[in-house]
């Protein structure tokens, strides 16, 4: 039974029950259940067109589920930090003022966002004016400035480097460790958030299956290939499907998710 | 009274419009909507054809078919054809439309030209309680919804996370443009309506570092064009719809060359 990590349901923040989704006549994720529970980081690995992003839309609401639920923990505070934001040259917005949409928001709580996220000194500054790792930093203080419960991300660091990448990720683990919220993330780079997540979930249309990173770090075939130094990124990529499926899956099974590994 | 000079009345009508204007113009500019007020705008022609067969102010004729054409677009987009045909499509076909039913009214003398370049300086006290209650009415809606306007600006899921509905702020938007549009008819008329929505916005880019910022000198901007466009207009014999525009324009190219000067210093 894939996705049913939690015990106490009613203890979960968010919980997703044989969720569908589809876009006109194609069906992007169909039978999905997942749950996620308070402190946890799950990271949502699978290859391109594998539903990834439309799972944290239906979580958003963006997109109206055709079939299954989508249960919040009443009063759920969600922090949303999308994949790309394209801000037009033409809106002039400080990164002040960026921070305060659409709420109310003292200066003190932008402040401390900023930090929270590692850019304290950009208040002042045009959100044009940024550079990538800037930009994406302030994406995350605004997800974090109503001290959310779940943080989402979405490949939330597209477009750094590594280096770059590396120092997010270490930085939403110290947001865990301080706030104790939930992170559920979008990765391609599993090199770099294997070892922060708790679990990992491998979605191609469905959920092709989950676990811990260590569970699949360890697994022979990794060490043969990678050793043991790089994390588990692409032992997860390599793992056999060797598990039946129900229900129609009209996708190609054989994926090796290379594509997505980089 | 103050109002019983035509000027007046002129001047503070040009003002109305530049209030409601600048909000809708910031946001018609930052979303890529220019050919859609243009559109709306153009359609309002019919708008006008039918008000004055029907005999119903044109205000609310105006008003109701610039409302038509701005949801018809909103609903049609994403259905196989691009924005700009679709626009291109329903604006053109509003204009001709609208210019064949004036032409069936041939018991009705009207001035087309009026309505199509405006003529401020016959505005009435009517008028200008019109314009004035339109522009008001544009600016609280805008003022209302403001931060969820801005935030489904930037971007839509970003909306939705904060529990904001996108389509909705869209209507709004879409509604103030149909009122903006029916008001301004008569000041600058419906070929120069997206004029005076986008281009004190445009000109305003370069002065502002916010977007509350840049809806204020939109505002400021669109003000002074209507002022000085008057006086211009006056002392020149020239129309005066087209001569604010005109000054509009001037501002623009002042308000970009000195960005650009502050920028390369």
């Amino acid at each position: 039974m894939p996705g049913l990590f939690g015990k106490g349901a009613g203890m979960s923040l968010l919980s997703l029950q044989n969720l569908s989704v589809r876009y006109g006549a194609s069906t992007v994720l169909h039978d999905v259940s997942v749950t996620i529970e308070p402190g946890e980081i799950v990271t949502v690995v699978g290859p391109n067109g594998s539903g990834k992003t439309s799972l944290l839309r239906a979580i958003i609401g963006a997109v109206t589920p055709s079939a299954g639920r989508v249960t919040r923990k009443p009063g759920l505070r969600i922090g949303y930090v999308p994949q790309r934001l394209h801000i037009d040259p033409t809106l002039p917005i400080t990164v002040e003022r960026f921070l305060r949409l659409p709420g109310p928001v003292d200066k003190r709580a932008c402040l401390k966002a900023l930090e929270a996220a590692g850019v304290p000194d950009l208040a002042a500054r045009q959100m044009s004016g940024l550079s990538g790792g800037q930009f994406q930093r302030v994406l995350l203080a605004r997800a974090l400035i109503n001290l959310p419960d779940l943080i989402l991300l979405d490949e939330a660091t597209q477009g750094l480097d590594q280096p770059g990448s590396a120092a997010f990720y270490r930085r939403i683990e110290e947001v865990r460790r301080e706030t104790g919220c939930a992170v559920l993330m979008i990765s391609h780079e599993l090199h770099v958030v294997m070892s922060a997540s708790d679990r990992v979930i491998c979605l191609n249309g469905h959920v092709c299956c989950e676990g811990t990173p260590e569970k699949v770090s360890s697994a022979p075939e990794y060490r043969a290939l990678f050793g043991s130094g790089t994390g588990g990124a692409l032992a997860l990529y390599r793992h056999d499907h060797d598990h039946a499926h129900d229900g129609a899956c009209d996708h190609d099974h054989a994926h090796d998710h290379t594509e997505a590994a980089e | 009274m103050i109002l019983d000079d035509f000027m007046m009345r002129a001047t503070l009508a040009g003002l109305g419009v530049a209030c409601a204007a600048a909000p809708l113009g910031s946001f018609v500019v930052w979303r890529r909507m220019a050919y859609f007020g243009d559109a709306t705008a153009h359609a309002a022609v019919l708008g006008v054809a039918l008000s004055l067969a029907l005999q119903i102010s044109v205000f609310a004729g105006a008003m109701a078919v610039a409302l038509v054409m701005a949801l018809a677009v909103t609903l049609l987009t994403g259905r196989g054809y691009a924005m700009d045909t679709l626009l291109g499509v329903l604006a053109h076909s509003a204009l001709a439309f609208g210019l064949v039913a004036v032409s069936f009214l041939s018991g009705i003398r009207i001035d087309l030209m009026a309505y199509l370049f405006g003529d401020i300086l016959a505005v009435s006290t009517g008028d200008l309680a019109v314009i004035w209650g339109g522009a008001a009415l544009v600016v609280g809606l805008i003022g209302w919804r403001w931060s969820g306007l801005l935030t489904s600006t930037l971007n839509e899921d970003l909306a939705h996370a904060s529990g904001i509905d996108p389509k909705r702020e869209k209507l709004i938007l879409t509604l103030a443009l149909a009122i903006t549009v029916a008001v301004a008819i008569k000041v600058v008329g419906v070929l120069l309506i997206a004029a005076m929505l986008i281009i004190p916005a445009a000109a305003a880019r370069p002065l502002s570092r916010t977007p509350e910022g840049m809806a204020f000198a939109a505002a400021a901007l669109g003000a002074g064009a209507a002022v000085i466009g008057l006086r211009a207009a006056y002392m020149f014999d020239t129309p005066a719809g087209p001569t604010i525009v005109c000054v509009a324009a001037l501002f623009f190219v002042a308000t970009s060359l000195l960005g650009s000067v502050s920028r390369a210093g």
